[in-house]
């Protein structure tokens, strides 16, 4: 159990010794470190990979449980039939517990280390005590401190909202999220929410920097530092002070109720700006706003830190569809095309992307989750017909 | 602003519950050792001279206009209502007497047990004390916060068919106001949960879905991640549950939650939550319905009873350009008169309201 006061020091003194040279520990909160040592005038989590002596780029490859494998495979026919210059390397990420913590196998870390980026199908959490979940796991592992979640309506599949094109941006390591609860007395419950100037600063200058390379024109910070004074306070003050260094990007902030109310009543005059907030407010916003466009089978993911990037699809494994070839790959192709933006192959990925668009807008050949009645395979036949 | 000393000492804190004021300012929250059943909370004011006194604070913003015209509607059908209008603001005017107006307001509501309220402007810049409407909750005890999202009749949205009241904990958990600076840069708040207000809160939400013919309760929660906090109201809503076998109980992750929200929100019926989901989900359930202008509230204690509109916009940018739309405040006014016993001037004013809406 968490339910030790002494958890919240040492965690403080995580953040003094941020620049100690120990790269990693197993993923408990407690030995949780940070290094924030970025120059200012130097790219947040830039992608650092080279091509192989074959031209080609090494990836990851976690293909996930239930439905993983399918869509997984879709990617890599998709892939291949698109000539993308990458190489796959799949690992296996099955928990082992170390020191009777869950981690991953070392075999799966050291890919990730030497390729820099890696894609993810869905996993699913096995469900038991000690058990911290894989995702939460892998998060804390590589330091993955912001969450990047864009939202587009997709032509073909109507829902009551229209030209929906949002970009989401989470703080992911602290927060409400921070792990850190006690029981004071019996029926009485502390949960503490962390916030840091260092982490907050990087996802604030990676949103701009996100902006900036997106091109969108805008950047607002999502608070409440009415009632959280201090805590999202320094937040907000935070990104008042890192705007002054994105003199292109306007600023701009707004109470969470504010962009509650907005987003739902009319989501266009969110397609010119970047979201960025604290840990839970854009846990609960980015679901909201794929709840927009139909659900996380349509919505794809980057979990992005300095060390390396993952970029996954948010939903489920659904193990009762499992190897039936039902599933939709949509969330994980639209996550490997901002993997490929991520690493500066734009140009396949925007060959991609209009590849699956048009074949949605068609809607002849979509998955049964989306009204149609293809297989996976079908599907992923398709879009490489239109490549 | 919290000192760093009582915050370091919190668990002392909590020891010492019933002895000392978690909210600084000087007037100490009366002491309670038990908390009634909600069945006891159902009060009802007495008349004086044929008339009730409700304490009437008008708030900021839009607050002036919008209670202005409540009270020429009021007068208009013969509500046996006199008003105790107090006019406190959270607007720094500079003006020493705020706080004063503020223990007035208090003091009122004390006396009268019943109130209307527009909402109170918070600054982010303030540090002196804690937002207005977050005291006179706390120093109050309102507990319960009731928001109906229902969609109005000729006023069409993306949505239909939407009928859904969210009951939302008001006096703990994120809003506790607990917050300090452990080294610069460095900055914990807590979040509290018990089980004394979780079992308080759930208690009503079920009584409350009894009363208003309701099927189902949804706990909103995120226990996954905050396990023990989060799991200690899911528990909590849970158990109570059990004593009310007629009704359906179920729970949900908050994400989870406001996605549905958006995509189906005819699946909802009566949901029960923390104080900062409730913020969430009730602005997400304005959006869905047509704004915060048409969403009737109303804040439930053991003694004292405020109504106000539901989603708690001040609305300072469309101040005194007499565009403000009084729905919300009326028909929380309307909700007022109900719980008061005075359903036929109740009925007869929001009728109005909704064929005033009708008719465009």
């Amino acid at each position: 159990m968490l339910a030790s006061r002494a958890i919240a020091a040492p965690a403080r003194q995580c953040l003094r010794q941020a620049r100690a040279p120990q790269r990693w520990l197993p993923a408990v909160p407690q030995s949780h470190r940070r290094a924030y040592a970025i120059p200012t005038e130097e790219k947040v989590a830039k992608f650092p990979g080279k091509k192989g002596p074959d031209g080609n780029f090494t990836v990851t490859l976690i293909e996930g449980d239930g439905i993983g494998p399918e869509i997984s495979q879709s990617v890599k026919d998709i892939f291949a039939a698109a000539k993308v210059p990458i190489k796959w390397e799949s690992v296996d990420v099955t928990p082992i517990l170390k020191d009777g913590k869950t981690a991953i196998p070392d075999d799966a870390i050291s890919s990730v280390r030497r390729n820099f980026v890696a894609l993810k199908g869905p996993l699913a959490t096995p469900i038991g005590k000690g058990h911290v979940s894989l995702n939460l796991t892998l998060r804390r592992t590589f330091n993955l401190f912001a969450n990047v979640r864009p939202c587009k309506s997709i032509a073909g599949y109507k829902t009551p909202y229209d030209n929906v094109d949002t970009v989401l941006i989470r703080e992911n390591t602290e927060g409400e999220y921070s792990g850190i609860e006690h029981v004071v007395v019996d029926g009485v419950v502390q949960s503490i929410k962390l916030i840091t100037k260092e982490a907050s600063e990087r996802v604030l200058r990676y949103a701009f920097q996100y902006a900036t390379d997106v091109g969108k024109p805008k950047v607002r910070a999502v608070h409440k530092a009415t009632i959280m004074k201090m805590s999202d306070g320094l937040f907000l003050s935070l990104a008042r002070e890192v705007a002054k260094d994105f003199p292109g990007v306007e600023f701009e902030s707004e109470l969470l109720d504010n962009t509650c109310l907005r987003i739902v009543t009319d989501p266009t005059p969110y397609s010119d700006k970047v979201l960025v907030m604290p840990n839970l407010y854009g846990d609960i916003l980015s679901d909201m706003c794929a709840g927009l466009i139909g659900g996380l089978g349509l919505t794809p993911s980057g979990n992005i830190g300095d060390e390396c990037s993952i970029f996954e699809a948010v939903h489920g494994s659904a193990p009762d569809i499992a190897g039936k070839g039902l599933a939709n790959p949509t969330a994980l192709l639209l996550s490997s095309i901002m993997m490929l933006q991520h690493m500066g192959l734009n140009e396949h990925a925007q060959k991609i992307q209009q590849a699956i668009f048009d074949v949605l807008a068609e809607g002849k050949t979509i998955t049964g989750d989306l009204g149609g009645k293809a297989k996976t395979a079908e599907y992923a036949e398709a879009v490489m017909r239109r490549l | 602003m919290l000192s760093r000393a009582p915050c370091r000492t919190a668990q002392g804190l909590f020891r010492n519950a019933k002895t000392a004021s978690r909210w600084t300012p000087s007037i100490p929250m009366p002491a309670r050792c038990g908390y009634a059943t909600v069945q006891s909370d159902i009060f009802k004011p007495t008349k004086y001279g044929g008339k009730y006194t409700v304490t009437l604070i008008p708030g900021d913003g839009i607050g002036a206009e919008v209670s202005e015209s409540m009270k020429e509607i009021f007068k208009a059908d013969n509500v046996p209502i006199e008003w105790e209008q107090v006019d406190v603001s959270g607007v720094d005017t500079g003006n020493k007497h705020t706080e004063e107006l503020f223990r007035e307001s208090i003091a009122s509501l004390k006396r009268n047990k019943l109130g209307l309220k527009g909402i109170l402007h918070t600054p982010v810049e303030r540090s002196g004390h804690s937002s207005f409407n977050v005291a006179l909750r706390q120093e109050l005890d309102i507990y319960a916060s009731i928001v109906l999202i229902k969609n109005i009749p000729g006023y069409d949205t993306r949505h239909k068919n939407v009928d859904l009241c969210i009951i939302r904990e008001n006096t703990e958990g994120e809003y506790s106001g607990l917050e300090h600076q452990s080294v610069p840069g460095v900055v914990e708040s807590l979040k509290i949960i018990t089980r004394a207000k979780s079992e308080r809160i759930a208690k009503f939400a079920f009584s409350f879905a009894l009363a208003n013919n309701r099927k189902k309760v949804t706990c909103i929660h995120k226990a996954n991640i905050m396990k023990l906090a989060d799991g200690l109201f899911r528990n909590t809503v849970r158990k109570v549950g059990e004593d009310y076998p007629s009704l359906e109980t179920n729970d949900m992750i908050v994400d989870n939650a406001s996605m549905q929200c958006v995509s189906r929100p005819q699946q909802f019926d009566v949901m029960v939550m923390p104080n900062l989901y409730g913020g969430i989900l009730s602005n997400i359930g304005a959006g869905l319905v047509g704004g915060p202008g048409v969403i009737p509230g109303c804040n439930m204690g053991r003694e004292v009873a405020v109504f106000e509109p539901g989603c708690r916009h001040v609305g300072l940018d469309i101040q005194g350009k007499d565009q403000a739309n009084p729905t919300a405040l009326l028909l929380s006014g309307a909700m007022l008169l109900r719980h008061l016993g005075l359903d036929d001037h109740a009925n007869r004013i929001s009728k109005a309201v909704y064929e005033v809406i009708a008719d465009g």
